[in-house]
């Protein structure tokens, strides 16, 4: 966008970009491939490991069901995703843009828009300075205070985010490949459902990074909001579940960090284009947190708002009704379908009484029955399985996996 | 679904996270409360006092003998949640002037 019809400046907050990112974190690289093709052939510091498997666990306070898939197809043609930290991902990312052109201030935060005839033309940072603009892109994050001042939403409720917290462990490379099964460089992933969530929705993460791990948590805030539970302290809780102990055992904490999901996705989404102005990533909602998708989305939106505001600028028109083809650009795209079809599968996950406990240990109890040779025949086995599930009703059992439906493609 | 109950922990580990934390510290605070006044829900109707235990970095402390909570700005790790998590709309939690506060190195 930057090099040939445009200056584009970005403006940060930080003292240095990433310095106020946190992310789980992986990256998917397809979308970044789009931006900055075949990044993964240059070395760089940006990137820890290829992911080559991807597990869930679900897990009662004593048992754990884990699945998993592993495949080097992973790793043939563009590697699907990476393990990231994401400030050195950041400073390089930011590198990047320079290199395509665009101008980065850091230390600059910006607290407000500035109009003209009802137009936004520019922003006013903190320090009173008005930095003028065909379009201003707020991608200023989950907390979009530019998209709030722009007046084009409303603060977010407890009830549209989830808070996450990540510490970072120190554990020597050799090691984090004998405990996750990997060959030299290589990553994995590791989700937990089910009790180390205590009953809020969410789940606990473990990443492999070159020589840390990323160990974190992640729920409904409107539900940390009711346990009282505080982040840190769910951490430690999760450290001590055995089905985490001995994956981190002797390591180091070098970092912890806490930060806001938008999981209010497309019910929550802010007008996406106005007059001078389009919002991208997580600031207009986009995560699709069923599939652990956020920054791809981020990238994406960015570019195609770019290349929006680049078609503008050859019309010389930089209205609501130019700029709308974002919102097309979106739709044609992975992004708004997927959000639209996600909409509303946290509600009703969250509404059955069932998936944040009764299925967790339904399913680790007829994991046990399988396994347990206890001397009955199998056909008393079969007919306690049978009973177990009924146990929840057919009726409900079938409105409970329904609107999973959407999860499962 | 089902009724989310009360989690206590005894031990607080929070301050020994943040202390590995970098900040750039700065002399006034990004946090307000609205309502200071003996009359403010935080003295008069606010029990569970979600800021307090929820608060990734401990800002928020409830100071019984004074019936007020002191804000500790310079632990903030400016996640924002404290602005959803106030039942009663009573913080304003702005970020802190330009390349000031936390500095994640890891992130």
């Amino acid at each position: 966008m930057a090099d040939d019809v445009f200056d584009a400046v970005i403006l940060e907050r930080g003292e240095y970009p990433g310095a106020k990112n946190v992310q789980g974190a992986v990256l998917y690289s397809r979308m970044l491939h789009d931006l900055v093709p075949d990044f993964w052939k240059e070395p760089s510091n940006a990137f820890e490991r290829p992911v080559v498997e991807e597990k869930m666990c679900i897990a009662t306070d004593d048992s754990w069901i884990t699945v998993g898939y592993k495949s080097h197809k992973f790793l043939q043609g563009i590697p699907n995703a990476y393990t990231i930290i994401r400030v050195n991902f950041d400073r390089w990312y930011s590198k990047k843009a320079e290199e395509a052109g665009a101008e980065i201030y850091t230390g600059v935060k910006v607290d407000d828009v500035v109009r003209k005839g009802g137009k936004i033309v520019g922003v006013k940072t903190s320090d009173g300075d008005e930095l003028l603009a065909n379009v201003v892109i707020a991608c200023d994050g989950v907390n979009s205070i530019l998209s709030q001042k722009a007046g084009f939403c409303d603060e977010l409720e407890a009830r549209e985010v989830a808070l996450g917290a990540k510490e970072i462990l120190e554990l020597p490379a050799e090691k984090i490949e004998d405990r996750f099964n990997l060959e030299k460089g290589e990553g994995a992933t590791l989700e937990i459902f089910g009790s180390t969530s205590f009953g809020m929705l969410g789940y606990a993460f473990l990443y492999t990074n070159k020589e840390t791990l990323s160990l974190g948590v992640g729920c409904k805030l409107s539900h940390y909001q009711k346990t009282g539970l505080r982040p840190s302290e769910h951490l430690e809780l999760v450290k001590k579940h055995p089905c985490v102990r001995k994956l981190i055992e002797g390591s180091k904490p070098l970092e912890y960090s806490a930060h806001l999901i938008p999981e209010g996705g497309f019910n929550s989404m802010p007008p996406l284009a106005k007059d001078g102005f389009l919002v991208a990533g997580d600031a207009a909602q986009m995560v699709n947190p069923a599939y652990r998708e956020g920054s791809n989305l981020a990238m994406t939106s960015g570019r195609l708002a770019a290349e929006t505001v680049i078609e503008a600028k050859k019309k010389g028109d930089f209205s609501e009704a130019t700029l709308s083809a974002y919102v097309d650009k979106l739709k044609a795209s992975y992004v708004l379908p997927d959000l639209e079809d996600m909409k509303d599968l946290e509600d009703s996950i969250e509404s059955s009484d069932g998936f944040l406990d009764f299925y967790p240990r339904l399913a680790c109890d007829l994991a046990h029955l399988r396994f347990a040779v206890d001397g009955t025949p199998k056909r008393e086995h079969m007919k306690k399985a049978f009973s177990m599930v009924m146990k929840r009703g057919p009726f409900k059992l079938a409105k409970d996996l329904w609107p999973l439906r959407k999860a499962a493609a | 679904m089902t009724e989310l109950k009360k989690i206590h922990v005894e031990k607080e580990t929070v301050e020994a996270k943040l202390g590995l934390l970098d900040y750039k510290k700065y002399a006034e605070t990004h946090i307000k409360l609205k309502d200071t006044s003996p009359n403010a829900p935080c003295a008069t109707s606010c029990e569970d006092k979600p800021c307090v235990s929820v608060c990734p970095a401990k800002v928020y402390e409830w100071e019984a003998e004074h019936k007020k909570i002191l804000v500790a700005y310079e632990n903030c790790i400016e996640c924002g949640a404290c602005r959803m998590l106030c039942p009663h709309d009573n913080i304003e939690c702005d970020w802190p002037p330009g390349g000031h506060g936390v500095k994640y190195k890891y992130g």
